[in-house]
Parts: structure tokens; C-alpha cells; sequence
């Protein structure tokens, strides 16, 4: 059967990008967020993951409002991304892991997640980012991916608590995969940021700091606020910590912290970086 | 807790908004494709007009005004693709709608990491 050998959450603002692109990780600016990295790059060389089922939201590149799923699991052979209208550099294209994706097909809706499924789909900077971060300057990514895609453009949203059972499931179905494959569950997005309205720029380091303090010592903790509330606590795009909570759901109950990492600001976004390995 | 509940300074990406903002919105999804923002660029007014622009939406559109881009159904992330046609990133939007310099708004950003 395979095994998640842990998982690993981080934000994936476009500026990253454009930071990785013009070589900037040492700028002053840009460097408290990606020396974030390194210890979990020796933590990636020495787990040596096979696949990465990477739960991220979709910005408007794949999926508009003629159909927008709440949850989308990837079955696709490959996976690219494309300039998504504002410049961001193409990336090498993704190895689909089609055997585990249609396993987390069957495996989800049978515990009744209603799922889309996508044999073809482009992924968005919110995918590609995180992997470029874990994985820099390669030609080929030495894993293949099973994207999941959950909605957070247009609400009503998933709530916290069912993204986290969603979260388990999707750890359950990893390991009763019949594979002798080493997985490794990222998450993208947060923490706390808005980009819309009046009240864009707005940051809430008290709660991220205990939101990633959650994530070791009481997992469930933010599957108590609605998603009103989280808006409210973290801004509107503040709420990708959902794909915090789903990957911890799928880590099982006892984790060990690899590396951490929280930096103020990225562009808008208040930047943080969790690896946990399960024990 | 009420789902109607308002935030101050912030919209819901509803149903209500997304009724309302299809067109808008439609017309910046197609900016993913380097054509399409090549014959926005070519002709806006026309391009305007083929979407179905509502007069709100594009006197928005022509104003460049995300406050009001918003107020007309306008979505964030389709909102960024059009933004990306004029060269400004997500930060020089944050400067528009909270009436700040974007070196104002940065710093802003800065002061928020450092209590």
C-alpha cells in the first residue's frame, strides 16, 4: 500500500513567481520568505516522494463560472499551466499519477464527496508555484501529481470542517492505494490576505500564528469558524487556508513539525510555510 | 452567524454577484489568451459590446475603477487578468481602493508584520 510520508503547506502568491523568474530569492525583500525552503528541501531529498496530491484553488484559469465545481480531483495524463493573462512564466509540464487519481475518485465519492473529475485541466499559479518552490530549477519534476481543486471564488464555499473531513478522506484513499508509492499532500494558498474592497491590504498575524500553531496541537481548532468568519479573520483570499486544514486532515493524528516559516509581506499576502511528516 | 452578515469594506463573491457579473467577468476570463487581450487593446468599446457589457460594468471598464468594477459584479481573480492589460499588479490595486499610494499601501503591509 502506499505511504503519506507527510505534507506540506504554502503560500502561493503571484510575485513569487516573478521573484523566481528574475533569480530575486536572495533580494531583501523577498528573502525572509524563501529561506523558508531549504530545510525542507533535505526533508524532500531524504523522504523522496513519488507522487504529490496537491490540494490548491484555481484563480479563473481553468475553471470560470459556466460550471464551477466545489471539488475537482485531476485524472489527466499531464498537466500544464499558461500565462494567465497577467505574464506568469510557463512552467515544464506535469506527469499526471492517473492510477492514484481515479483511486481518489473512487475512493471519495464513495464516502460521498461529490466530486468533478478532470482528464483534462490546466493548473494556475496556485499549483505551479509551490511545486517550483519545493522542487527549483528543474527541467523535469522528479514527482507526478494528482491536483485537487476546491472552489474559492465563489461563494457559498465549502465549509472549514467539511474541506477537513475532505482532507481525511483523501488521506484514506492514499493509504489503501496498492501502490508501493511514497506520497507527499501539499496545500497552497493563505495565510491571511485581501485583495478586493476597502478593506484590501488587511493581515491578521495573530491568527495565522495560531492557525499554524493549530495545525500541530489541535488540528480541527479552525474547522469551529464559518467561513463568514474566516473572511472576517483573514480576508477574502485569506480563506485558502482551507487547503491548509484538507491537507492536515489527510495526515492521520501524529505529526512531527519538519520546518516552519511566516513572513510579513508578500505582495499583499502574509506569507507562511508549514512541513509536517507523519509519524 | 447570519450568512448575510456584511464586512466592512469587503463583498461576497455570491450568487448575487455572480448573476450580476457574468458578463464582466466572461469577458476577463477571456484574457487569459494573448489574442483576446490583443483585441481588447485593438478595440475596447467593441469588445466591450460583444460580451454584452451592461452600461455599469462598462463605464467601470473605462473609468478603471475597481471599486466600481466590483460594485458591477466584477470577481477579483478575472478582475487581475484585465488588470494585467494595463500593467498593474495586485498591489496597485490594493492603492486604488483604499485611496492610498502604492508606497503607502506597502508600507502598510510592512506595519502589519511587525507587531
Amino acid at each position: 500500500m502506499a505511504t503519506i510520508i507527510g505534507g506540506i503547506t504554502t503560500s502561493h502568491v503571484p510575485a513569487i513567481g516573478r521573484a523566481i523568474a528574475r533569480n530575486l530569492q536572495a533580494d531583501p525583500y523577498f528573502k525572509p520568505f524563501f529561506d523558508g525552503f531549504p530545510p525542507i528541501h533535505d526533508w524532500l531529498a531524504t523522504a523522496k516522494p513519488d507522487v504529490a496530491v496537491v490540494i490548491y484553488n484555481d484563480h479563473g484559469l481553468n475553471f470560470f463560472l459556466d460550471k464551477m465545481p466545489t471539488f475537482a480531483v485531476g485524472a489527466a495524463p499531464e498537466y500544464r499551466n499558461a500565462d494567465e493573462g497577467w505574464g506568469i512564466p510557463v512552467v515544464p509540464p506535469f506527469r499526471g499519477e492517473q492510477g492514484l487519481s481515479w483511486h481518489l475518485i473512487e475512493s471519495l465519492i464513495g464516502e460521498d464527496f461529490d466530486l468533478t473529475t478532470c482528464q483534462e485541466m490546466l493548473v494556475d499559479h496556485a499549483f505551479t508555484l509551490p511545486m517550483a518552490l519545493l522542487w527549483p530549477g528543474t527541467e523535469a519534476w522528479p514527482v507526478k501529481v494528482v491536483p485537487v481543486c476546491i472552489n474559492t471564488v465563489q461563494f457559498p464555499l465549502p465549509s472549514a470542517a467539511r474541506v477537513y473531513k475532505l482532507g481525511e478522506a483523501i488521506g484514506r484513499a492514499i493509504r489503501s492505494w496498492d501502490a508501493d508509492q511514497r506520497v507527499v499532500v501539499i496545500g497552497t494558498g493563505g495565510l491571511s490576505h485581501q485583495l478586493d474592497g476597502e478593506r484590501a491590504g488587511f493581515i491578521n498575524k495573530d491568527f495565522d500564528l495560531k492557525f499554524m500553531d493549530s495545525l500541530l496541537s489541535d488540528p480541527t481548532w479552525a474547522t469551529k469558524y464559518s467561513i463568514t468568519d474566516l473572511v472576517e479573520l483573514t480576508g477574502t483570499q485569506g480563506v485558502e487556508l482551507l487547503m491548509w486544514l484538507a491537507t492536515r486532515g489527510a495526515l492521520g493524528e501524529q505529526v512531527r513539525q519538519v520546518h516552519r516559516n511566516y513572513h510579513i509581506p508578500i505582495s499583499n499576502t502574509a506569507a507562511g510555510t508549514l512541513a509536517l511528516e507523519c509519524r | 452567524m447570519a450568512a448575510s452578515r456584511q464586512i466592512p469594506g469587503t463583498t461576497l463573491f455570491d450568487g448575487a454577484q455572480a448573476r450580476k457579473g457574468y458578463a464582466l467577468n466572461k469577458m476577463c476570463f477571456s484574457f487569459n489568451e494573448a489574442a483576446n487581450r490583443e483585441a481588447f487593446v485593438a478595440d475596447e468599446d467593441g469588445y466591450c459590446s460583444r460580451y454584452g457589457l451592461n452600461a455599469e460594468q462598462r463605464a467601470a471598464i473605462a473609468a478603471r475603477n475597481v471599486l466600481q468594477l466590483i460594485a458591477a459584479g466584477g470577481n477579483v481573480y478575472y478582475l487581475a487578468k484585465f488588470a494585467g492589460i494595463l500593467g498593474l499588479d495586485v498591489q496597485d490595486l490594493g492603492a486604488q481602493q483604499t485611496g492610498m499610494t502604492k508606497d503607502e499601501f506597502k508600507a502598510k503591509l510592512v506595519a502589519a508584520g511587525r507587531h
